[in-house]
């Protein structure tokens, strides 16, 4: 059991320096530094080459590889060249919005994709069935970006909700500050939770459907227990298993999808954060959003083991000890 | 069955479409009318707005307010307009000061449908040879992996899932911001296109090796060996023919992603320079809400995105559970 849990352990550190290393590494090879890209012009060579002098990017690439993996041992991410603050804080809180718009938008697309599929599943012939079997095709066909640019279409044009950003009050606090953030979510969130939804809709009623062949409920509708119960009670369990294994795939399609949302509705997460820090080849920045990005995702993936293991006696053994151990 | 011909019908019909573009369209991409920034489209009509015949015409719009871009849609003159003249299908007058505007013009004056026509050259042609791309590298990876099994089979699989499992946005986009911003255009086109095939690609091998390595142990595998056949007349004649129905399948899940891929890319600055027309570049004036709330025609290209997307979903059918991206 501890061993398996190590294990879990030394994969996600792996998984969160591996990607930030190759990002900063990445990052620097690339043409231009920090310096220079907010410098502009106007800096003379001299200026420059002491401003590279002060942050140490006239180091070579290994001492200032090594010098950053020293500090990430001592949980110091290092300071952004851009914002001048310490990275840590800036990513933390960058990474908190960015996991407010993804979780919400994830429930979001339970709550109306789950539902729907009974429909589908018990009734296909049914009306219903057929218009939210239309219903999801389209939105299954409306990836975020294009979700996103037609909702800020329609909000601009109607008010009914912010068109952009996550507060637009300043210097609020509390309950001011949580209302006004809850204000600006419902058009990052539907961006990304309609295609979402569609697609678990779509899952949720295949595996059901084909739940409902399966001899067990034959069994059960022989012994005269009625249809809504074999659907809540058996039917339901045996296709929740192809819906839980997909959790980890949803979670790096969040992420992707947030990136773009985030750059079309100014939300302040770690999409816009990472691209700022590319564009202006903040080396100590791009690292710190692809570690926090990193292990994001491997909660997510946790999150999705462990929804695997629920929905599946069987695995429970193995992966269930990880989790409560 | 017959939505789904339909569907690929359509599919087809859109890629004529661009490749006759110069035919389509009654401007070219990059013609500028100075006197029309961000005109609103004009509609064709049998009847002048006095009510007279006029066969196939249009009123032209006239500048009123270049601040306010304001525009008055002038019926002393309607101008006629003809089919298969001028060697274009739909064709105006020729005179710069009244051009058939079927989608309305950008900031630069700049025909909104011509780009979106012309666009779908660059769009679907970087998403094309991407999905060829993918197709031949996860071929190569997963056939190799689920050929040779051992060793080969674990790294070339752990390689394949550390890309999958990241989101494939950021890996794209940060791949594309180490390199110098400005490139000449043919190596950004193959660029993007090998980012984006590599990124597609482990979707793709994983497939591949799960066929390849089941095929790989029945009979008539067995039979070919037993006959002497080379293990590479093995893999290339028994081995991947397998894998038609699933390549298929998979190639057209990837085109309308990497159609939105290169749209992203070329939205947030990181795709196609603007001097070429794709549907990415011409959504990167629709990047503010007054824009998009005063411009709408702007999005045709987010709906051209979205008509791809969804004609892919219909021709595909029932069973596109397995896309979550």
């Amino acid at each position: 059991m501890p061993a398996r849990l190590l294990r879990r352990l030394a994969a996600t550190l792996l998984l969160v320096v591996g990607v930030s290393s190759a990002a900063f590494l990445v990052t620097h090879l690339a043409p231009g530094d920090v310096v220079q890209t907010t410098m502009g012009f106007s800096a003379s060579q001299a200026t420059i080459a002491r401003a590279q002098h002060r942050i140490g990017l006239d180091r070579p690439l290994l001492v200032q590889w090594g010098a950053w993996l020293a500090g990430v041992a001592r949980l110091d991410l290092g300071t952004s060249a851009l914002y001048q603050r310490p990275v840590g804080p800036l990513v933390a809180e960058r990474a908190l919005n960015t996991a407010l718009l993804a979780t919400v938008a994830f429930l979001v697309a339970l709550m109306l994709g789950i539902p729907p599929a009974f429909i589908t599943a018990t009734r296909p012939r049914s009306l219903a069935a057929h218009l939210i079997r239309v219903a999801s095709l389209v939105l299954l066909s409306l990836p975020p970006f294009v979700g996103s640019l037609a909702l800020v279409l329609v909000a601009a044009r109607t008010g009914w909700f912010p068109a952009g950003g996550m507060t637009s009050a300043e210097d609020v606090t509390g309950v001011a500050l949580l209302a006004d953030v809850l204000w600006h979510l419902p058009l990052p969130v539907a961006a990304l939770a309609l295609p979402l939804a569609a697609t678990f809709e779509r899952l949720q009623a295949q595996a059901l459907t084909e739940a409902l062949d399966q001899p067990a409920i034959l069994a059960a509708r022989a012994r005269g227990i009625p249809e809504p119960t074999i659907v809540r009670r058996h039917a339901w369990r045996l296709a929740l298993k192809p819906v839980a294994a997909v959790a980890g795939l949803v979670f790096g399609a969040l992420l992707s999808g947030s990136f773009v949302v985030e750059m079309v509705t100014a939300w302040p997460g770690l999409g816009r954060l990472t691209y700022d820090a590319l564009l202006h080849r903040d080396l100590e920045l791009v690292a710190g959003c692809a570690a926090a990005g990193a292990l994001v995702l491997s909660v997510g993936l946790l999150l999705a083991d462990m929804a695997i293991a629920w929905s599946d006696p069987r695995v429970r053994v193995h992966v269930a000890s990880e989790v409560r151990a | 069955m017959s939505a789904r011909r339909g569907a690929a019908g359509l599919l087809a019909l859109l890629m004529l479409l661009a490749i006759a573009a110069p035919f389509v369209s009654p401007q070219d991409p990059s013609e500028r009318f100075p006197d029309l920034p961000d005109a609103p489209p004009t509609p064709l009509r049998l009847f002048t707005a006095g009510g007279q015949w006029c066969g196939l015409c249009f009123h032209p719009q006239r500048l009123v307010s270049r601040l306010e871009r304001r525009f008055e849609i002038d019926t002393t003159a309607p101008v006629p307009v003809h089919l298969f003249s001028r060697g274009r299908l739909i064709a105006d007058s020729g005179d710069p000061g009244t051009p058939l505007l079927l989608a309305g013009t950008d900031a630069s004056g700049r025909d909104v449908f011509a780009r979106l026509i012309f666009g779908a050259r660059a769009s679907l042609g970087v998403a094309i040879i991407a999905v060829l791309g993918a197709v031949a590298l996860g071929l190569t990876i997963g056939g190799l992996a689920g050929a040779r099994g051992g060793w080969v089979d674990t790294w070339l699989m752990r390689l394949a899932d550390a890309i999958a499992v990241l989101p494939a946005i950021y890996v794209v986009v940060t791949l594309r911001a180490a390199l110098p911003l400005v490139l000449p255009v043919a190596t950004v086109f193959a660029l993007i296109t090998l980012l984006l095939a590599v990124v597609g690609a482990p979707w793709i091998a994983r497939g591949v090796r799960a066929i390849v390595s089941v095929e790989r142990t029945l009979g008539h595998v067995e039979a070919a060996r037993a006959l002497g056949a080379s293990s590479t007349r093995i893999l290339l004649q028994h081995l991947l023919p397998a894998t038609r129905g699933f390549i298929m399948r998979q190639a057209a899940l990837l085109l309308p992603a990497f159609v939105l891929a290169e749209a992203t890319l070329s939205f947030v600055g990181l795709g196609l320079p603007d001097t070429v027309p794709s549907w990415g570049t011409s959504l990167q004036e629709a990047a503010n809400v007054s824009a998009i709330a005063a411009f709408p025609w702007l999005l045709a290209p987010a709906g051209a995105v979205f008509l791809v997307t969804l004609l892919v979903n219909v021709a595909l059918g029932e069973h596109d559970a397995d896309r979550v991206l």
